[in-house]
This record gives C-alpha cells, structure tokens and sequence, in this order.
C-alpha cells in the first residue's frame, strides 16, 4: 500500500517540479542569477544521500540487536541507493560550480565532505566485498556503517565552519531562518518531498527484489 | 572491572613479550620510516624544502607507517588460531583496550623517531615545541584508536593489505584535516590558546570514536 502511495506521488510530485523549476521566474539573487535554479535539484539530492546513511546506519545497530537478516538487506540497500544519490548530488554540485566558481572541481569544504561521503560508501562496498561469509559480512560492514557515521558529524558539520566555505548559506542558515524567496521555496519544497519519495520507493522496491533474491538462492541450495 | 583492567594489562604484556621476542612490528616500522624520510630526502636534491610541505610529508609518513603494520597484532591472532584462547580466557573488551595500548606505545615510539629523523635530516624547524607535541600526541592517539578498531575488522576479511587504508583513511580524515592543520601552525609558531577549536574538535572526535570502539568490539570479536 504504501509503496503505491510513494509511486504515484512521486510521480506526480517529481514532474511538476522539473516544469515548475524551469519556467517559474525567480527572483535577481546577486552572482548567483538563473544558476540558483540548481538548488531544486541539488539539495535535495544532498539531503537524501545523508539521510539514507543515516538510515543505513539505524538498520546496521537493528542488525546488531536482532540479527534479522531483513535489517542487513535494509541497510545495503540504503548504502547503495544513497550511494547513487551522493554521485548525483557531486555531479548537480560540481556542474554549477563550474559556471559560478569556474572549475569544476576545487576542494571546497563542502565538496571535500560530499568526496569523504563517497569515499566512505565506497569504503563500505569493499569491505562487503571482501568477505564470503554471509552472517559476517552482516555483521561487520554493520560495525563499520555505525564507525563511519559517528565521524560524519565532524566533516559536515564541524569542518565547512572551521575552514571558509564559498558555498552558499545553508537552506537553514546560521541565523537559524530560512531566507528564500516564498516562490522559490514552495518548489523547493515540492522538490524535496518529491524526491525523498522517489528514494522511499525505489528501496521499498529494491528490498523486496533483494529479499526474493535471498529466498531464490536458498531454495535453490 | 578489576578483571577488565587485570585483563588489559595481562593482554598488554603478552603483546610486548611476544614482540620483543622478534621485534618484527617495530623493526619493520623503524625501516619503514627510514626509507621514507630517505627518499623525501633523495626528491629534495639540494633544496630546501618548506616547513609547510614538510608538516604534510611527516604525517603522510606516519600514516602509511601505521598502516603497515598496526594491523599485525589482530591479523597474528587469526593467523595462528590463538583467537579463540583469548576468547576463553579473557573478558572480550580487554582484548581491544590491551592491543590499543601495545599499539599506543609502539606508535608513539616511531612517531617520535619520525619526527627526529625529519628535525635531522630535513631540518624541520619547529617553533612552538610544547604546542607541537601537544597536537602530536593528540594526532597519534586518535588514529591509533581508529586503526586498532579498524585492524580487528579487516582480521575477518580476505584481502587485508589493501582494505586497511581504504577502510581507515575516510574515517581519519576529520581528524587528520584537523591535525595537520594545527601542528603545520605551531610549527609556526602560533600560540597553542589560539588554537582552542581545534583542540576541542580534536578531543571530542577521540572521545567518539574511542566510545564507539569500545561499544561496538564485542561485535566483531564474537567469532
């Protein structure tokens, strides 16, 4: 039931927003101009690759504590769907950074951050990689999920404020308030609650494939 | 909790006992270290390298010395099937606080002659000492803690040499960011007060993942 719910919003959500993003004029933002179009599409990507981190950090300590095999495919399923958000998040981000910093990439914190985040999932699959047993592959890449993101705090949040940043203002800045134009941030919004659907539908579906996998492969032996 | 402290000084003997009998991990980093300055050396030709530069080749060296080696004492454990004796015999979390501190001491032994080695040969000049060794300390504390808890990870897995800087390094790179920005300062000569937000990113980070650590052990030790 709810994976239809999450389908067909994202559906409908998603396409609005790649018309609206488009036409809707927004308003004069100063060296930023046409190019702060991104946003709709880049924080939202940003935001998903953190947050289905931080979910597949919540399946690994499930994992731990029950030893479901369902949590394990929960949590890889997380990693490797953020994962693809994470490289889509550096492409839209590396893309506007071309046309307003004038190279594509030039170790920003924030694009230091969003690298050690990629660095880190693909950290993750190797490990995953590198061991036959089923039960500990479960159980260490679980270990290593909880390590790693005990450390994610200190990079993204800690690090852009040590170091100084050209990226623009966080959507909730330090002032703790939300300076968008009302416009822009109704399809910001619609943007954001799209997209996280479109990521809650395609794990719910890729769960559902990886858990018939397992089913198939032990039947089969 | 009076075995658990008996426990990790026990485990910490027995480390140091077994070492010394062949000194293999501590001849190996001393080599390694050597080599590394002396090739750092050999590039430089004539020029004198900047302070700069060389604040990141020292930890560049200490980092891929550590890698080298630190993940023998769990590695040792799996290789010769003693693994599960420990397990008999000890409470499971000794087993980790133990090898931490056999790697501790063995660090901070080749970090230091690290150091010197730079100060001698490439003529590393540093100028607030005290705030230097400060940060140093602090350094090698904290990637010590992540490559002893990392080492009994990759213990499990099948390719060891590769997997354990590639699993280390996304995990240390707070702290590394961090640490050689601070001691590339006072080797400047800034003062050890003005860098208090350093201190404190540096401190809670050891924190974190040493309570991490400490938590999550008895996962990977359980088979």
């Amino acid at each position: 039931m709810a994976i239809k719910i999450f389908k067909y919003s994202s559906i409908v959500l998603v396409t609005a927003v790649i018309f609206l993003s488009f036409l809707i004029p927004i308003p004069h933002i100063p060296a930023l101009g046409d190019k702060a179009r991104v946003l709709y599409y880049h924080v939202p990507m940003s935001w998903i690759s953190v947050v289905a981190f931080f979910m597949s950090m919540v399946y690994a300590v499930k994992y731990l504590r029950t030893r479901d095999p369902q949590y394990d495919v929960k949590q890889y399923s997380a990693a490797e769907l953020g994962f693809v958000f994470c490289i889509l998040a550096t492409a839209t981000g590396s893309l506007w950074a071309k046309f307003n910093w004038g190279a594509f990439w030039n170790w920003d914190p924030r694009q230091t951050s969003i690298f050690i985040l990629l660095l880190i999932y693909g950290a993750y699959f190797v490990l995953r990689a590198s061991l036959d047993n089923y039960e500990q592959k479960a159980r260490l890449s679980s270990v290593y999920a909880i390590l790693a993101f005990v450390t994610v705090p200190f990079f993204v949040f800690i690090m852009p404020r040590v170091v100084d940043t050209l990226h623009p203002d966080p959507i909730v800045n330090s002032r703790g308030k939300i300076d968008m134009d009302p416009k822009m941030l109704y399809i910001f919004l619609t943007s954001l609650v799209g997209f996280t659907f479109l990521f809650l539908y395609m794990f719910q579906l890729k769960v559902k494939t990886e858990i018939l996998n397992l089913k198939l492969k032990n039947s089969s032996n | 909790m009076k075995l658990y402290f008996q426990n990790t000084f026990e485990i910490f003997r027995k480390e140091l006992k077994s070492e010394f009998r062949t000194k293999y991990v501590l001849n190996s980093l001393l080599m390694f270290v050597l080599i590394s300055v002396s090739i750092i050396r050999f590039a430089a030709g004539d020029e004198k390298v900047d302070n700069e530069i060389l604040t990141g080749l020292l930890w560049v060296t200490i980092f891929f010395a550590s890698v080298s080696s630190l993940a023998r004492t769990f590695i040792k454990e799996q290789d010769k099937d003693t693994s599960v004796a420990l397990k008999l015999t000890t409470v499971i979390d000794s087993v980790f606080t133990g090898k931490l501190l056999f790697n501790l001491i063995l660090s901070f032994i080749t970090s230091f002659i690290t150091l010197f080695l730079f100060a001698v040969i490439m003529n590393y000049e540093i100028k607030n000492l005290s705030g230097f060794i400060f940060f140093f300390i602090l350094g090698i504390t904290g990637l010590v803690i992540i490559l002893t808890i990392i080492a009994s990870i990759i213990s499990k897995a099948n390719n060891k040499g590769t997997l354990y800087p590639v699993l280390a390094f996304p995990v240390l790179i707070p702290l590394l960011v961090s640490i050689i920005h601070s001691t590339k300062l006072t080797a400047e000569g800034a003062e050890t007060f003005s860098l208090y937000e350093e201190v404190i990113i540096i401190l809670c980070y050891i924190v974190v993942v040493l309570t991490a650590s400490l938590m999550l052990f008895k996962f990977i030790w359980e088979d």
